[in-house]
């Protein structure tokens, strides 16, 4: 850790590893509930616990972001930044809002827009810490050294606050509505938030690899270019049967189709870069876990968006387990994991540390990609199961859901796995002091 | 490749792009906005009952069991087509009557059965739900759900 300021990382850090846990809790029971339907459906209904599980997930990522941010941008633009005061005003900022959304849901008040649930004084604190972060690190840049990595991470960050608008834009017309609701939500997810990913793996590679930052820099702005190109016109696979015209079924799949190259290229520049890079970076667990979410973000986004993203094919699978499949993998492989790789990358230089507990947190690693895959296949087939039945034979839907039981008690187990290895990894990294196994001596290849 | 492609070209290839990928993608919006208002949705009248019904809607946050328009939770069923499901599309009176029906039975209480939770409605917001309800089951999906299922 080159400068002070770095120090706030920590903190914003600390947070998101407390949302984590509760998000995966929340999942873990909502999972439980799909076995035990009578669990707590008078004192916590299910769709209060499905909001705190989704909501948790996005305010811990962003929390992370924001902490990689103000991470790696003193560093990238070699000073301290603007100010680290405000730094902490914007996540107590932050902590206050999330506190009481949470406690508004548990008493019933909330919206009733999916992801934007949160009471409007709520959506106005977020509006604010994030106008604080904007201004926060543009000033620390625009004083710095330029980068390609501050540039695309900060035009990332800016636009997914811009976009933050529409969270505040409901029209009574539900397919207005709708379609409007997609510009916070895909162009989040599909878009700025891939930039923001791009350059936090960028800026991951360039210390771990050893690689020329002009190579990084290069890639970077193509990996984003495809992102962007792919990624805008894409969030036509979100209007084909909402209301919207029917060209966008055309737009939608052709472009959701290109979706899959970013994912691709990020994937194939990390693994390019380790080979390259004659670095030999003593985190080993942060190098797993970036090349682990870029993998898994190529599947569980690329691959599993892919499958259903035809309008042809998404006519029968659309709002089924299909899409559960498909988020759950694609939100842990791009968000969660790159989040994570970032979290292990920092933490032993903000504790000031050697890197430590390498075996229990590449285990945890092991462990929640495991679980998140195996969730991935078995509700996929529970996907299948349901599109054939429902929505070709016609069967009605909880007729249907009965059927599926069985996938939902290995979607439970799954759960456990992950919780499990989320668990582990927050043990490792705030708990365990010292390496577990002590390294080998060093030999020379081929010895 | 590396000389065609530099580090400036990249970079003015990304902006260049995005920005006429969003120049795109704000003109379709428009179209999609006037298409919505005049095209899709216009089979009913928007009127205070429906706006008030979709108050009612996110209020129960709705959207975090069932799907609407195949949008939300995988919990419980498609609602977007469900007054087509019961056979009241054209019946306002039906529609009310079966929709307060079935909250006025939840939750069931039965065991190993997915519970819907009691939602307290007046009378005036039970029909306003059910009328936001076939507001949005007429409205234009592409023929979408395949089926009555949803």
């Amino acid at each position: 850790m080159k400068y002070q300021s770095q120090k706030v990382a920590y903190a914003y850090f600390l947070v998101a590893m407390a949302l984590f846990a509760i998000q995966v809790l929340g999942g873990l029971l909502a999972g439980w509930i799909y076995i035990s339907p009578n669990t707590l459906s008078e004192l916590l209904p299910f769709n209060v616990i499905r909001m705190l599980h989704t909501n948790a997930l996005i305010v811990w990522l962003l929390l992370g972001f924001f902490g990689a941010a103000y991470y790696l941008v003193p560093e990238e633009s070699e000073r301290e930044l603007f100010s680290a005061k405000l730094a902490y005003i914007q996540l107590a900022i932050l902590v206050v809002g999330t506190l009481g959304a949470v406690v508004s849901y548990l008493v019933g008040i909330h919206g009733g827009r999916e992801f934007l649930e949160q009471p409007l004084w709520v959506k106005f604190g977020i509006l604010v810490a994030a106008v604080i972060f904007l201004v926060n690190i543009s000033l620390t840049v625009l004083a710095g050294r330029k980068t390609a990595i501050t540039n695309i991470l900060l035009m990332g960050l800016w636009l997914l606050c811009l976009l933050w608008v529409f969270a505040f834009i409901n029209p009574d017309n539900l397919s207005l509505d709708k379609m409007y609701w997609w510009f916070v939500v895909h162009l989040w997810v599909e878009a700025t938030w891939e930039l923001v990913m791009a350059a936090i793996l960028g800026y991951l590679m360039l210390k771990m690899t050893g690689v020329d930052r002009e190579v990084v820099e290069k890639w970077l702005y193509v990996i984003v270019a495809t992102a962007l190109f792919s990624g805008i016109l894409g969030t036509g696979h979100h209007f084909f049967w909402i209301g919207t015209p029917g060209y966008w079924q055309w737009i939608g799949s052709i472009f959701s189709v290109f979706e899959v190259v970013p994912f691709f290229a990020m994937m194939s520049f990390a693994f390019v870069m380790v080979w390259k890079g004659r670095k030999n970076h003593p985190n080993k667990a942060a190098l797993l876990w970036s090349l682990g979410a870029s993998t898994v973000a190529f599947f569980g986004a690329g691959v599993w968006g892919f499958l259903h993203t035809l309008h042809g094919v998404n006519f029968y699978t659309h709002g089924t387990q299909i899409t559960a499949a498909h988020g759950h993998l694609a939100f842990y492989g791009a968000y969660v994991a790159l989040n994570l790789a970032m979290f292990t990358y920092a933490m032993p230089q903000l504790r000031g540390r050697a890197p430590y507990n390498q075996v229990l947190n590449m285990a945890s690693f092991w462990l929640m990609t495991g679980g998140m895959c195996f969730m991935t296949f078995v509700l996929t087939f529970a996907g299948t199961i349901q599109t054939h039945m429902q929505r070709i034979v016609g069967d009605y839907y909880m007729d249907v859901q009965d059927q599926l039981g069985l996938f939902y008690m290995m979607r439970f187990g799954a759960g456990v796995a992950v919780v499990l290895g989320a668990l582990l990894f927050i043990y490792s990294q705030l708990v365990v002091r010292r390496e577990l196994i002590a390294p080998g001596p060093v030999t020379a290849p081929g010895e | 490749m590396s000389e065609i492609l530099t580090k400036s070209r990249a970079r003015n290839v990304f902006y260049g792009g995005s920005l006429f990928f969003v120049v795109v993608f704000v003109a379709m919006t428009v179209h999609s906005h006037r298409y919505i208002v005049e095209t899709s949705t216009a089979g009913m009248p928007l009127t205070d009952e429906v706006r008030l019904g979709k108050h009612v809607w996110e209020r129960a946050s709705c959207i975090n069991c069932h799907t609407l328009h195949g949008e939300g939770a995988y919990f419980a069923p498609e609602v977007g087509n469900v007054m087509t499901r019961w056979g009241v599309l054209d019946d306002p009176e039906g529609a009310y009557e079966i929709l307060n029906g079935w909250m006025q039975a939840q939750p069931s209480g039965v065991e190993g059965r997915r519970q819907m939770p009691f939602f307290d409605l007046t009378e005036e917001e039970t029909r306003a739900l059910a009328e936001f309800l076939r507001w949005a089951d007429q409205t234009d999906t592409q023929n979408w759900p395949p089926n009555d299922a949803g």
